[in-house]
Parts: C-alpha cells; structure tokens; sequence
C-alpha cells in the first residue's frame, strides 16, 4: 500500500513539473498562475511521500526495501527518522522535499513582486523538480518493494548512528537546494533580458541563506569527523568533502563581488558566471558522491542515478553558459577599475583568489580522473597537495580581508591607507614579535597568525572608530552607539563578525595542523602514559553489552601535572554486523588544546592490556567557536532588524 | 562574435563532462601492483621441514611465490590446482614456493597435509615478506622471471590454464601490463 501510494505520489508530482516546464511559453498572468498551481501541487505530492517514507521507517515496514536496508526493530526512534537520508534514494527524496519547499517560500514571498521574472523562476524549479523526480521514479525510487519481507531490517550504517546524523547531511542539503534559488533567478534574468538590479537583492539573500546552510553543513562534518571517526582529524580533502566545500567558495565569491555590481555597476557577467558555477557545482557534488567513480571514505553506492546527474550537470553547465554567451551584449559593465589600490581592485582580487581556490580544489579532485584518462596512470590526490596549493591562497585571502572592508572605493590615498592600516598593521607586527620571543619560528605559522592579528584589529579599528564618531554627533554613550551601528548598517558589521569567525578558524587550524603531538602505546594495567602536559593512567577494561553491539571501554585517568582532570574512555564497538570494531574516540576540549584518546587495539596475547593513540591538537577548538561566530555573524546580517524599510 | 564565445563554452564544457563520464567506466578501487616489471623484493624463509631458502638463491629459475591461509576460502579452492601445476613442471627450472600468512602452524601443516602438498612451504609468522610484496587480500601469486623480475600478480585463486600460461611468460621474461583478478578472492 505505502508503496503503490508513494510511487504514484512521486509520478504524479513529476507529470506536475514536467507541466510547470511548458507554463513559462504561455502569456504571463497564465504562466505564473499555472507555475503557482503545479508548484503547489508538489508541495503537497512530495510532503506526502515524505511523510509515507518516514511512517514507514518508523513503524518498521520491511516490505520496502529502503527501509529494510536502513532500520531494524533494534534501531532507536530517533535514527530511524534520521534513515530517510541515510541512503541515496531518502536523500533524494529529501532533496525534491526541500527544493519544492524553498520554491513555494520563494513563489510567495514574490506573489506580488518581479512579475516579468516570475514565470521563468518558476519554470526553472520545474526543470530541477523534473530531473530529480525523474531520478527518484526511475532511477533511485525509495518505495521499491522487496520480496520475501524479511522479519527485521539491516539496521543503520554504525558510523551513522551519531546525533550529528540529524544535522550534517539535512544542512548540506538545505545549503545545496537554497543556492538553487539564486540559480532560477539568474536564468530568469538571462533568459527575459530584465539583467538590470532586479534579480540581485533576491539572489543575495538566498545565496546568503544557502552559504549559510553549507558552512554550517561543513561545520558539522568537521566535528563529526572529529569526534566520531576517530582519526583525530576533522577535514582530510576526500572527494566528498571537497563536494561540499567547492559550491562554498564561489558562492562566498559572489557574496562579495555582488557588491561591487550593486554599487558600481561593474562585474555582471562574472556574477551570473558565479551564481551558475555555484549550482554547477552543488550537481557536480552530488554526482561525485553518488557516482562512484572516485574512491572517498564516503562509499555510496553507485548506478544509473551517476548518469543521470553528470547528463544534468552537462545541460547546466553548456545551457547556462550559452545564455551568458547569448546575452553577453546586454551585460556590457558600465565603469572600469579608477585605480589599482581601491575598495573594487580589493574585491576584485579576493574573487580572483577564490576561484583560484575553487580551481585548484576542482583539479585536485578530479585530477585522478584526468590522469587516468590522458595517461592510464592511476593516482590519488591526497592532503598534501591541497594543503601546499591552498595555504598560501587562504593566507592571501586573510590579508584581503583585512584591506578590504577599509580601503576607499574607487581610488584610496595615501593618508587613507595610513589612517586606516597604520595601526592595525604594527600592532600586528608586534603580535608577530610577541610570538617569535615566545619561541615560534616556523614561517607558516607566524604569517597566518599575523594576518589573522591584522584582521582583527582592523576590524576593531574601525568600529571603535564609527562609535566614537557617534558617540561625539549624537552624544549615545558606547554600547548605545555600536548598537546603533549594527542595526544601521547590518551588512557591514554582520560581514565583519563574519570575518572575525573565519580568524578564529585559521587560528584553530593553523594550530592544529602545525603543532600536534602524538603517541602510539600499549600499556597494562597502572602504567601510564605522558605526552605534552598530560599524564594517563590506564585503569582497566570494562564490556557492556547495548542494544545492537557490544562494548570495550579502556579507562583512562587523566592528570595536568598533577591536577585530576577526571576519565577518559576510548571505546571499541563490536557490531554483529561488521567485520571489524568501529572506535569510539574520546576528547577532552580545552582553550589551550584538546586530548584526544583512540583505543586503536587490544592485545589477544596479553589479556587487559591495550593500545591507545593520544593526540594532543593545539587550539582545535577554535574552530567550533569561530565557526559559532561566523553563523552569528551571518544571522546579523540576514536578520531583518528594521522592518518596513528598505534595505541600504 | 556571440558565437565565438559558445564554441569556447562548448571547448571547455565537454571535454570536462568527458573526463567525468570516462569514470564511469574505471573502477576507482581497483589499484595496479606497483611491482610488476620491477625486481621482487628479497627475502628468505624457513621451510616446513626446517631448511633455509632465500630469493637470491632461486636466481636463474621461474618462481611461483604463493602467499595464503589454511582459513582462506578461495585459497582452498586453488590448492588443488596449484598442486597439478606444480606436478607438472617440476624437474623443469621452475619452483613453486608457498608463503603461508595469517595463520597457526598447525592449521598450516594441516591444509598442507589434506591437499597433498608437495611443493616447498614456508610461515611468514611476521609477515615480513606479505608487507614487502604488498599483499592486501589472499590468496596472491607472484610469477618471478629468472633475473628477478615480477612478471605477473595474481589477486584470488588461480586455474592450471592461468598457471601455465604465466609461467611460460615469465620463463620468456615477458612481464604483464597489469595485475590479474580471481573472481575468487577473500579479504584479510
């Protein structure tokens, strides 16, 4: 029943979009009239579906066989939720969710706005909706039946049984389907011609709401990967991170280079170029991770649904590009740069170097491929490259982003230059003398912690600066007046805060990829272990039998020379279903550093005795923080404080 | 001039969904044997019945380098013709050598003695010589030439027909462009 029910639900959403495909030719008030209907004849079609999915993976209907593959009788309620995305054909369906989701929220919010725009917005959702629900029918349908039902399910994927699961992958997804929205725009604008302001508040915003998602989404895989695969890492460049970060970093481009066309009017073309490089890449994302054809520690299962992305990504990429192409006489930019030190230049630049980034990570990720292909060589591009190319990027980045908010548009002078990065620059310069008499003498380190202290007080500089001056005119006491700032000027300052965020990763990272410590050992019962400040002394094995697997917990008492710090237990699972323990690492977050414990093995000759991998990993916490920052940051900007008005 | 720019778009569009596309056809897991081609790593080994052997000593032969378990399902399967092959060619200038992996002495001996056995056996306890020829799965067979050279790696069991053909290259010196695959095979 749930199958026949969700499988013609699914087919008569996609005859709906296939219709929504052919309203745009018809006169306008028809066309919107008929985009609204199908649209929200899928909205309803889908939440349906969905909602049958997820009734089945709650009450354990193991006739489907999604859900006899991802659920069990053992799997607790809040996981078998989470099993609608925890394989491709409930993503999919996911995806279709939210993409008709945000475009009934799109189609209201302009119910009255952009008419002449509306009806190909529309249809451009159609054509996305069309493709995934063609996917979903043919291709990745998550109400295919199975025969004979078995008793009990599979049960979920181990390493997905993690609080994270309800969060990494619905926020990409959510940051995948927003930075859609931006997309129909940007062809709604191409294809009637209307290339003037129109689309870009749109488009802002909603690139904003989707960058948003995709930080966060990356966020929380970090930590993910941190706190539960146990590695000790949180980002290692495989494929299917890099899936996620590449559609960021155009989409972070555009975010800046916008504002150079909203003021100046320059930068058209390349901002559409953005807009659509951006969606290339979230299909091209999704394509890597479900294609197979590279190897990642992400293993999903490839097929049919592998083609059928990349043929979409190819209508993506060559029709969108065309258009630019077509179109290209009406998107003559008006001015030039004025001069080679000014606000545009700066921006400018930081575009150039973020494609450069979104460049180099695409060749890495697909150079395996290229290779093979050209050469028949077989190769793996691993951290190394990415780290080495990209370093030096990011550092130019930070110092973008220390110039760039401050310098005078069109032509920056002298004396602005030196009113504006005097101080910032030698105090920063101080901090990098503070840490070399400290000891720090690696290059690396103490360029990125400059830049990031060049930042910081540029920031502060100059809000210091605008409160002061409206403390003097309108005679508001301090934090009256950075109040009064923020709210005037959100974008500015929510930009700032955001920038702020991204410092404390750099300091988080640079920390954590230039002065960790580790060791391998085995100890028996009472020994002890020491690395950096910390002493562990190992206190015995202790098994439990949960639910769905058994477990094998080293206890470990942790003491800072001397102070008790309290136990650690690094844990191995023993599922049924596996062949080999999963690990369970434990940490211990701290300002200064985090300890981090892997219980890698347990001796069979020697019985009670185990083999622990400490890591101590400086300022990775920051991480978290900055990336906290950066959200707020990015609230503050989007939130609308000044209702009623239009925004500066 | 429009049309310029479309023929670039297209340059740059196509032979990168190409690329893409041509990876649907390779298989990103599969990984060649860096050591075809190249010369076998030395080692030496204590057979069954106690007497020392090393590489260096078989120069000027074809060896059949076997590594294995007596727990091994696809290891069981070739036993038989393993051992066929090697009743074959013996007294020619070829010598199977067996590398035994991951086991008990005991389970060992006792595969050696159901199957009959005849060719020389060793234990890699530590497995030393399996960390220095790269093995990942079991069973896999190396063909070494006379100078050396590995000439072929086979990945899962292997029949007489395989057996005797490799061995007739590696007696020639011909090493294999790549490395061959047993649809039988067993992960450590």
């Amino acid at each position: 029943m749930t199958a026949t029910l969700g499988t013609a639900s699914l087919g008569l959403a996609l005859a709906l979009a296939v219709t929504g495909l052919l309203a745009p030719l018809l006169a306008r008030r028809w066309a919107v009239s008929l985009g609204r209907a199908v649209l929200a004849g899928q909205v309803v079609l889908v939440t349906a579906a969905s909602g049958l999915l997820i009734n089945a993976l709650v009450t354990g209907d193991f006739s489907l066989k999604y859900v006899a593959h991802n659920s069990s009788l053992s799997t607790p309620l809040y996981y078998r939720v989470t099993g609608l995305w925890a394989a491709l054909e409930g993503s999919l369906l996911l995806w279709e969710w939210m993409l008709v989701g945000f475009a009934g929220l799109v189609a209201w919010q302009h119910r009255r706005r952009d008419a002449e725009l509306m009806p190909w917005v529309l249809g451009v959702f159609s054509a996305v909706s069309t493709f995934f629900l063609i996917v979903l029918v043919w291709a990745g349908n998550p109400f295919e039946r199975v025969w004979p039902v078995p008793p009990d399910g599979r049960g979920l994927n181990p390493l997905l049984e993690d609080a994270d699961m309800f969060t990494h992958p619905p926020l990409l997804y959510a940051g995948f389907v927003a930075l859609t929205i931006p997309y129909a725009f940007a062809i709604a604008a191409l294809i009637t011609g209307r290339l003037d302001a129109g689309w870009t508040t749109t488009t802002r915003k909603w690139t904003l709401s989707g960058w948003l998602f995709l930080t966060l989404g990356n966020l929380f895989g970090g930590w993910w990967s941190y706190h539960v695969l146990g590695w000790g890492g949180y980002w290692a460049w495989d494929p299917v991170e890099n899936a996620s970060f590449l559609p960021w970093l155009p989409a972070t481009a555009f975010l800046h280079s916008i504002q150079i066309q909203e003021r100046r009017g320059m930068l058209k073309v390349w901002n559409l170029s953005l807009v659509i490089v951006t969606f290339a890449l979230t299909i091209f994302g999704t394509f890597l991770t479900r294609s197979g054809v590279l190897s990642s520690v992400h293993a999903f299962a490839s097929g049919p649904v592998g083609a059928l992305f990349l043929g979409f990504l190819a209508l993506v990429l060559l029709g969108s590009f065309s258009l630019v192409v077509l179109r290209a006489d009406r998107l003559r930019s008006q001015p030039e740069l004025d001069s080679m030190v000014s606000r545009e230049t700066t921006f400018v630049l930081t575009n150039v170097v973020l494609a450069a980034v979104t460049f180099t990570v695409l060749l890495g990720t697909i150079f395996p491929l290229v290779a093979e292909a050209l050469s028949g060589v077989k190769l793996s591009v691993g951290a190394p490259y990415f780290s080495r190319v990209t370093v030096p990027l990011f550092l130019a980045l930070l110092l973008l982003m220390a110039v760039g908010p401050l310098i005078a548009w069109r032509k920056a002078s002298l004396d602005n230059l030196r009113r504006n990065f005097l101080w910032p620059a030698s105090l920063a310069a101080a901090v990098v003398a503070v840490l070399a008499a400290l000891g720090l003498r690696d290059s690396w380190p103490l360029l990125a912690f400059a830049l990031a202290a060049f930042v910081v007080f540029t920031i502060v500089l100059d809000t210091w600066r605008a409160a002061r001056a409206r403390r003097t005119i309108a005679g508001q006491r301090l934090p009256a007046a950075l109040a009064t700032l923020l709210g005037r000027n959100q974008r500015r300052y929510g930009g700032f805060v955001v920038h702020l965020g991204v410092v404390l990763i750099v300091i988080g990272v640079t920390g954590s990829m230039n002065f960790s410590e580790e060791r391998t050992a085995t100890v028996a019962q009472g020994e002890s272990i020491a690395l950096g400040r910390f002493a562990l002394r190992f206190e015995g094995l202790r098994t439990t039998e949960q639910p769905s697997h058994a477990r094998v917990e080293a206890r470990f008492r942790v003491t800072n020379d001397g102070h008790d710090l309290g136990l650690l237990s690094p844990a191995l699972k023993y599922f049924p279903t596996q062949q080999s323990p999963l690990g369970r690492a434990v940490l211990r977050m701290g300002w200064k550093d985090d300890l981090y414990v892997i219980l890698s093995g347990l001796s069979p000759l020697r019985e009670g005795q185990a083999t622990v991998k400490v890591m101590v990993r400086p300022l990775i916490g920051w991480i978290w923080i900055g990336g906290l920052v950066m959200v707020l940051g990015t609230l503050l900007a989007l939130w609308p404080l000044r209702s009623g008005r239009a925004e500066a | 001039m429009a049309w310029r720019r479309l023929v670039l778009v297209f340059l740059v569009g196509v032979p990168l969904v190409a690329v893409l596309a041509y990876g649907f056809t390779r298989d990103p897991r599969e990984i060649p044997s860096p050591l075809i081609g190249r010369p076998a790593p030395p080692f030496s080994i204590e057979l069954m019945d106690g007497r020392p052997v090393s590489l260096a000593d078989l120069r000027g032969k074809v060896v059949f380098l076997n590594f294995w378990a007596s727990w091994c399902p696809p290891c069981r399967a070739e036993a038989r013709d393993l051992e066929a092959a090697w009743r074959q060619h013996r007294g020619e200038d070829v010598v199977f050598l067996g590398v035994n992996i991951q086991d008990t002495e005991t389970g060992a001996r006792g595969f050696l003695r159901e199957f009959d056995i005849t060719y020389a056996n060793g234990i890699d306890a530590r497995n030393r010589i399996a960390i220095d020829y790269g093995v990942w799965g079991i069973p896999e067979t190396f063909f070494i030439d006379r100078t050396g050279r590995i000439t072929y790696k086979h990945v899962g069991a292997l029949g007489t027909g395989t057996i005797h053909a490799k061995l007739a290259e590696a007696r020639e010196g011909v090493a294999s462009n790549r490395e061959g695959k047993g649809d039988y095979r067993s992960v450590q």
